[in-house]
């Protein structure tokens, strides 16, 4: 046992002294980038818009030869994610991104242990700088831009004047992005009656489509929603012709026939401004936003879905409208 | 407040969610009540389903066959069943660990399939409802009750089939003497291994088939970690029926009703915080538990591996 013990110490320097010189080795090398996402990169939402983001940064920056990135999906136990981000931490990456607003509690454990790394987490816009961690970025998106812009089209478009929304938990873009969508709707039809649902849970797709059956029943012609689950309930709106909008990624593909349009999240540019930052030595404790202006966030129009073209040009001035600041949607 | 919920339209759409909701549970559920009957606990429900719904899902897309789907959600379930048996009964492993074991096998393994062969979240054209003729005549509840898809039905269908099976057959009666008294039974003449083999196997068929329900039924749809948990409601859901299929139902059904009226009562715009909607399930299945008398006990050997004296 005591021999065991010995070892074991033995490997926590080794492993801790591969981490200090690991840090240093940003100039010059292929940049390593490492993240760490609750569900899967093909989740047509969430993670899905990291990964396209990084692939995007990859080739921006010239391929694999000069931008090697990995990813571990699927994290959705958060002790299991700290273990993950610990051990990229330790190979010495030089950035490792906590890719969900759950991360933070670990991520200020682990940040401090690591000053060479630089650590991103989002969505959110603590960096611990607070706390004198100098070393996470905070990202988030302005989801209620699209939400917004999404909600006028769903304002114009509805028929019965009854909209229904499935959303996971009431908290974090998934909030913003309902709460924009719903003064989106409001503020092009009055009297259109908008229902939400929080189902209480990113993965519960069994409920996330009974929600949606629940919106059909209550008279909804057209629905939203946002997180991994609604893969449920866009299946529902598929079967009941009900137009749907989606958000974080595009959804076109699970129902070409009723998606309308989507609201896509890029963090490409927030990345590559984060490796400009850490060539130049700020490893952190700067916040970052993807927005309708600085193209972060962007509405995709499904082009199977005829959409009439005084709605599509209703949702381009309401873009235009936001970047201006002609229509401040506060979050 | 009340008013609204009581209206004809609501009350039946919490009828038809409620009923649609309560398929996969019951499938899982009353397959885990025979193997825990015979004195096997399986947690690895959870992943028995996630692998039985993805190769439905995969099965079906490829072939455009629903029934092929649906038989190979029973052969991989029974597989990893009869896997789940070996481990717990011949080779005596400590059934809640394993279980849960097999449950991150069964996340895992069915997360690496859809990675590989599909590559990202794709649709299949899945069981349709089904009217039953005449019945679905009947004004108001035939809509809900007997226009729904095959999968649906064959789970109530289930509920009947098994109590009669535990109750009224040598089979079933084989299967209480063996979690009850293993040692009586095998001086008895009984196989307690090879009753506890078909028991743990079958709950696995049975499990796939829960996935099944969903991937190809309910939501046709496949994406990693579909279950969500799902399947160790099951497993809570035997206890909460006292080791009875009609016990499961009951269960199965107020878990799931609720569930649906809380969806309800968010849509009607109740001042009920969405938190405490979504607890609603939660909170009156533990509270059924603790007010409703139990006078039910586990069965006597659940959980013990069996070793033959001598």
């Amino acid at each position: 046992m005591r021999k065991l013990a010995k070892w074991f110490s033995v490997l926590v320097m080794a492993s801790m002294l591969m981490s200090a010189c690991g840090g240093g080795g940003a100039s010059g090398e292929k940049f390593r980038i490492a993240v760490v996402t609750p569900s899967a990169k093909n989740d047509l939402a969430f993670s899905q818009s990291i990964y396209e983001s990084l692939l995007k940064v990859q080739e921006a920056q010239g391929g694999p030869e000069k931008l090697e990135f990995v990813i571990s999906e699927g994290m959705f136990v958060v002790d299991d994610a700290g273990a993950a981000i610990r051990d990229y931490a330790s190979q010495g990456y030089d950035l490792v991104i906590a890719h969900g607003s759950q991360y933070g509690s670990v991520l200020q454990e682990i940040a401090p242990d690591f000053p060479e790394t630089s650590f991103a987490w989002g969505t959110t816009v603590d960096t611990f700088v607070d706390k004198g961690i100098t070393n996470v970025f905070a990202y988030e998106a302005r989801s209620e831009q699209g939400g917004y812009v999404n909600g006028v089209m769903a304002g114009a478009l509805t028929k019965s004047n009854v909209i229904g929304v499935v959303g996971p938990i009431e908290t974090g873009d998934a909030k913003l992005y309902v709460d924009g969508f719903v003064a989106g709707v409001k503020a092009q039809n009055p009297n259109a009656q908008v229902n939400v649902n929080w189902i209480g849970s990113f993965s519960d797709v069994a409920l996330a489509s009974e929600a949606a059956q629940t919106h059909v029943k209550a008279g909804a012609d057209v629905m939203a929603g946002t997180a991994q689950m609604v893969v449920g309930a866009i299946g529902v709106a598929k079967e009941n012709n009900v137009l749907w909008f989606g958000t974080q990624a595009s959804q076109t593909s699970l129902a070409p026939e009723v998606v309308v349009a989507n609201q896509i999240y890029d963090w490409s540019g927030v990345i590559l401004e984060m490796i400009d930052l850490i060539g130049k030595g700020t490893l952190g404790g700067q916040s970052f936003a993807i927005t309708l202006e600085n193209k972060g966030l962007y509405i995709e129009f499904n082009p199977a879905y005829s959409l009439p073209p005084e709605v599509k040009q209703l949702a381009e001035a309401t873009i235009n409208a936001i970047v201006t600041g002609a229509i401040n949607v506060a979050p | 407040m009340i008013g609204e919920l009581l209206t004809a339209q609501v009350l039946l759409g919490i009828l038809a969610s409620g009923i649609r909701l309560a398929t996969p549970y019951l499938y899982a559920a009353l397959g885990e009540t025979f193997g825990q009957r015979s004195g096997v606990l399986n947690l690895g429900v959870e992943g028995q389903m996630l692998v039985g719904a993805f190769a439905a899902f995969y099965v079906a897309r490829q072939t455009g066959s629903l029934w092929l789907g649906v038989a190979a959600a029973l052969f991989v379930g029974a597989l990893m069943g009869l896997i789940m048996a070996f481990v717990s009964i011949t080779l005596h492993a400590q059934q809640g660990i394993s279980g849960i074991g097999f449950y991150l096998f069964g996340l895992g393994l069915s997360d690496l399939l859809f990675q590989t062969l599909l590559g990202t979240v794709q649709t299949v054209s899945g069981f349709r409802p089904l009217a039953i003729p005449l019945l679905s005549r009947i004004p108001v509840l035939g809509e809900v009750f007997f226009n729904q898809n095959l999968l649906v039905y064959g789970a109530y269908l289930l509920v009947p089939v098994a109590a009669f099976v535990m109750d009224k057959t040598t089979f079933g009666l084989k299967i209480r003497a063996v979690g009850e008294n293993p040692e009586a039974a095998d001086s008895l003449g009984v196989n307690v291994s090879l009753v506890r083999y078909i028991t743990v196997t079958l709950g696995g068929a049975l499990s796939g088939l829960a996935g099944a329900s969903l991937s190809i039924a309910l939501l046709n749809v496949f994406q990693q970690n579909l279950t969500s948990g799902l399947g160790f409601i099951a497993v809570a859901l035997v206890y909460f029926g006292g080791w009875r299929p009609w016990g499961v139902l009951a269960g199965a059904l107020l878990f799931s009703m609720v569930n649906a009226l809380q969806l309800w009562v968010q849509v009607l715009g109740l001042p009920i915080p969405s938190e405490f909607a979504v607890m609603m399930p939660y909170v009156l299945t533990i509270l059924a538990l603790v007010v409703a008398v139990q006078r039910v006990r586990p069965p006597t050997a659940l959980t013990k591996p069996f070793v033959r004296e001598g």
